[in-house]
């Protein structure tokens, strides 16, 4: 698969190995199949195969490939094909009965006119600019589709485009420069730094500075630490980190490995979900080629640092996200959460100083690195630097991935890129944060989504799930389903989540039978509150969230199934 | 499970980090549930008392103690597939398949009479954006509505109640 032979020893290997992924990705008619679970789920497997039987039955000389998600998800199975010197172009909708189409017009320098979503004539990989060329004047630019023109790929700029599972690809792209770099010229102080002075917060859910969290991990006692990163995502409706791994699990891999330069140890550790065995074989592959690449291991590069990364799954556990809990879990127990402090970054796994992050905020540091804190400032708002990825689900009319400045407007999120409800239904309100997140109603839809504004509406950040409600979804229901879901997860060691969400649950299916009373109502919210104030750790503290919002914004309904049951 | 088998699961956890519970997943996924004689087999090759290997596997929902159907169908029951009508679809799999719809929480597992299939439920795989989704043995499905729950089922070998069985093979839109 890869086409270097041996370890990359030099910077001038790198760029060996860089011409080599250009030409994978350049010098040959190519089709490219989105195969991240949302386009297998939807049959884009059989059209891969499909493909390939015609391809190798004809002999024709054309490279077919697996690549991530570019994101659209309602339009997938999504391809794309590139013909040396002209424009990349993006079909939609294709299923296995396009295939031979789709051969055919390649092999005629063309592409099947019917399937054509848009075209991409140069990309910016922010790391590494690529031109794929010019032509095909009659398909619409990539910028011209409402899905993609507001939003602006840091993160998932090679998602859909580069195959995840050739590392080579990566690289072609500017991949494992910021790596490379980092450790032959710079001091792990200096690293941290520069993510200290780009505002990087933590996409974890509490926007902890990441920098900081590093610093602390440095100078903490203790010469043996680890870095690890949090793949648990058990967050019902956010798929951001399942697809960040995925379709790009190189620059997690390289920002893992910046991370350990920089907090100076050579464990490395992703705890990732059993629920995502895609990924969990993608990354697999990645961390073997970039050993075989000399990236990972001992000596890299010659400096002297050494690096191995160990994936360890979970097993299904939602609370194992929170960070002491995924602690106990990596060491073999079952994951309930202890009391804080000692933090992880003094106590972490097996003891020692443990600096954990999401997968997102190491899948920004590559690029940080590369083009400068100043650059990335520049992005997003004050303390809110940088991009988020959003998964957009529930009932709104373009599902997908999105990703966009923080501080951009609900509103531009739902109606623009998610171009209002599905079916043309209204919209009614926004989940957003999760378990922990609350329901902001469309009155509220000009709130900048930041950590602070969520917050201020009652909601959270969260991992950054966005499931869309609209006319005909009753917000009791989601509370209690919500509550249902907060029940079950709780580890049950502390009585306040253990009893109270179960008393919670009892007085929402009360009200939902049309039993309730004004009292249950005041109980609700006097239960939420001592529940916040005394959980042991976050899921109970903030499970209350869904219930408090629904009762702040859509009262109404509440005193609706009060009333008709009376 | 075969010695060789066992012996190949072990080895591949050198560090300790995420080592049990990575060998328990590795069973779970090749047996499809962890049989009693090798929760003692790891007990004795990890030198862990098999009581605490018990918490675990009672603990996380990914592991089951008992021994499931021939095909696997896991509904997923996150919040897209919630809102987009995850309920109607694992009604409509109890009654096709005649299960007696009991508690959506926890360890929700059921399997039919002739041994067949087991249905479960699950939070999210991350394929939120076709909701609502189910899984049978691995394979995805996505946009999953009542209607077209036959079709799914009788490429599993079910012989139905005369449900019109639709040529249709793409299960997409
Ligand atoms: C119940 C619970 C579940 C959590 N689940 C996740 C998760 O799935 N992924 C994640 O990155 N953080 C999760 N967190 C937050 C982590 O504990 C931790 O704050 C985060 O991983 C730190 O990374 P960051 O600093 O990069 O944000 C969860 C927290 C709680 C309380
Ligand atoms: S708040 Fe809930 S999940 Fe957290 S420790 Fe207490 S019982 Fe466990
Ligand atoms: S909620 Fe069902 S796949 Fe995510």
């Amino acid at each position: 698969m890869t086409g270097f032979v041996g370890p990359i020893e030099t910077p001038e290997d790198l760029s060996k190995v860089r011409e080599i992924g250009l030409s994978k990705l350049l010098n040959r008619p190519r089709i490219a199949v989105g195969l991240s679970t949302c386009g297998i789920a939807v049959g884009g497997e059989r059209l891969f195969a499909r493909l390939k039987e015609i391809i190798s039955s004809g002999g024709y000389n054309i490279a077919l490939v697996r690549v991530g998600c570019i994101g659209f998800c309602k339009e997938e199975p999504i391809v794309n094909i590139t013909i040396p010197g002209k424009p990349l172009v993006i079909l939609h909708q294709v299923s296995e009965n396009d295939a031979e189409a789709i051969v055919n017009a390649v092999l005629k320098g063309g592409v099947p006119d019917e399937k054509v979503l848009c075209k991409v004539s140069s990309w910016d990989h922010i790391t590494r600019t690529i031109i794929y060329g010019t032509g095909f004047e009659q398909i619409p630019d990539y910028h011209d589709i409402p899905f993609f023109s507001r939003q602006t790929k840091v993160i998932l700029r090679d998602a859909g485009f580069i195959n995840p599972e050739d590392i080579d690809e990566y690289i072609a792209v500017g991949g494992y420069q910021a790596f490379v770099s980092a450790v032959s010229s710079r001091t792990p102080e200096e690293v941290i730094d520069i993510v200290k002075q780009s505002d990087l917060r933590g996409r974890g859910g509490a926007g902890f500075p990441a920098g900081l969290k590093w610093e602390i991990t440095r100078e903490a006692k203790g010469h043996l630490k680890y870095i690890v990163c949090n793949a648990d995502e058990g967050d019902p409706g956010a798929y951001m980190n399942r697809n960040e791994m995925e379709s790009d699990p190189h620059m997690l891999i390289e920002g893992l490995l910046i991370g350990a330069y920089a907090i100076g140890t050579s464990d490395a550790l992703i705890y990732i979900r059993a629920e995502y065995p895609l990924a969990i074989e993608r990354l697999r592959k990645a961390i073997d080629q970039a050993r075989e690449y000399g990236l990972v291991g001992e000596n890299i590069l010659g400096t002297g640092f050494s690096c191995d990364i160990q994936l360890a799954t979970g097993a299904g556990a939602f609370v194992c996200g929170e960070s002491t809990a995924l602690a106990a879990s990596i060491e073999g127990k079952t994951g309930r959460p202890r009391p804080r402090p000692p933090r992880l970054t003094d106590k972490g796994i097996w003891g020692r100083p443990t600096d954990l992050n999401n997968v997102e905020t190491f899948c920004n540091v590559p690029v940080i690195l590369t083009r400068g804190a100043e650059w990335y400032r520049g992005i997003g708002a004050k303390g809110n630097t940088g991009t988020k990825v959003f998964s957009l689900v529930g009932k709104v009319e373009n599902v997908g991935m999105v990703e966009v400045p923080l501080g951009t407007t609900l509103d531009t999120i739902v109606s623009e890129i998610g171009n209002g409800g599905a079916g043309g239904k209204s919209v009614k309100a926004v989940q957003t944060g999760g378990p922990s997140g609350g329901c902001i109603p469309a009155r509220l839809f000009d709130t900048p989504v930041d950590f602070e504004h969520l917050n201020e509406a009652g909601s959270m950040m969260g991992s950054g799930g966005i499931v869309v409600m609209d006319e005909d979804t009753n917000m009791v229901d989601i509370a209690r389903y919500f509550i249902n879901f907060a029940t079950s997860e709780s580890c049950g060691k502390c009585v306040p989540c253990r009893e109270g969400l179960k008393h919670t649950l009892l007085i929402l299916n009360k009200v939902m039978a049309g039993k309730g009373t004004a009292a249950d109502l005041e109980m609700l919210e006097s239960l939420s509150d001592t529940i916040q104030a005394t959980s042991l750790c976050g899921l109970g503290q903030t499970a209350p969230n869904p219930v408090l919002t629904t009762l702040k914004y859509f009262r109404e309904e509440y005193e609706a199934l009060i009333s008709e049951g009376t | 499970m075969n010695d060789t088998t066992f012996h190949e699961i072990i080895s591949r956890y050198h560090s300790p980090s995420g080592r049990t519970l990575g060998i328990l997943r590795d069973i779970q996924i090749q047996e499809g549930y962890i049989p009693r004689e090798l929760l003692n087999r790891v007990s004795v090759e990890l030198n862990e008392p098999v009581s605490r290997l018990y918490s675990l596997v009672t603990f996380y929902s990914f592991f089951s103690l008992h021994p499931v159907g021939e095909h696997m169908i896991t509904v997923c029951m996150g919040t897209p597939c919630h809102v987009r009508g995850a309920e109607k679809i694992l009604e409509t799999l109890q009654s096709l398949l005649q299960l007696s719809g009991e508690s959506k929480d926890g360890k929700y597992s059921q399997t039919t009479q002739d041994n067949m299939f087991t249905v479960e439920i699950a939070r999210c795989f991350g394929a939120c954006s076709m909701a609502p989704v189910l899984h049978v043995d691995g394979d995805l499905y996505g946009y999953v509505t009542p209607e077209k729950i036959p079709d799914i089922l009788s490429r599993y070998g079910w012989k139905g109640t005369g449900i019109s069985q639709s040529e249709n093979r793409s299960d997409a839109r």
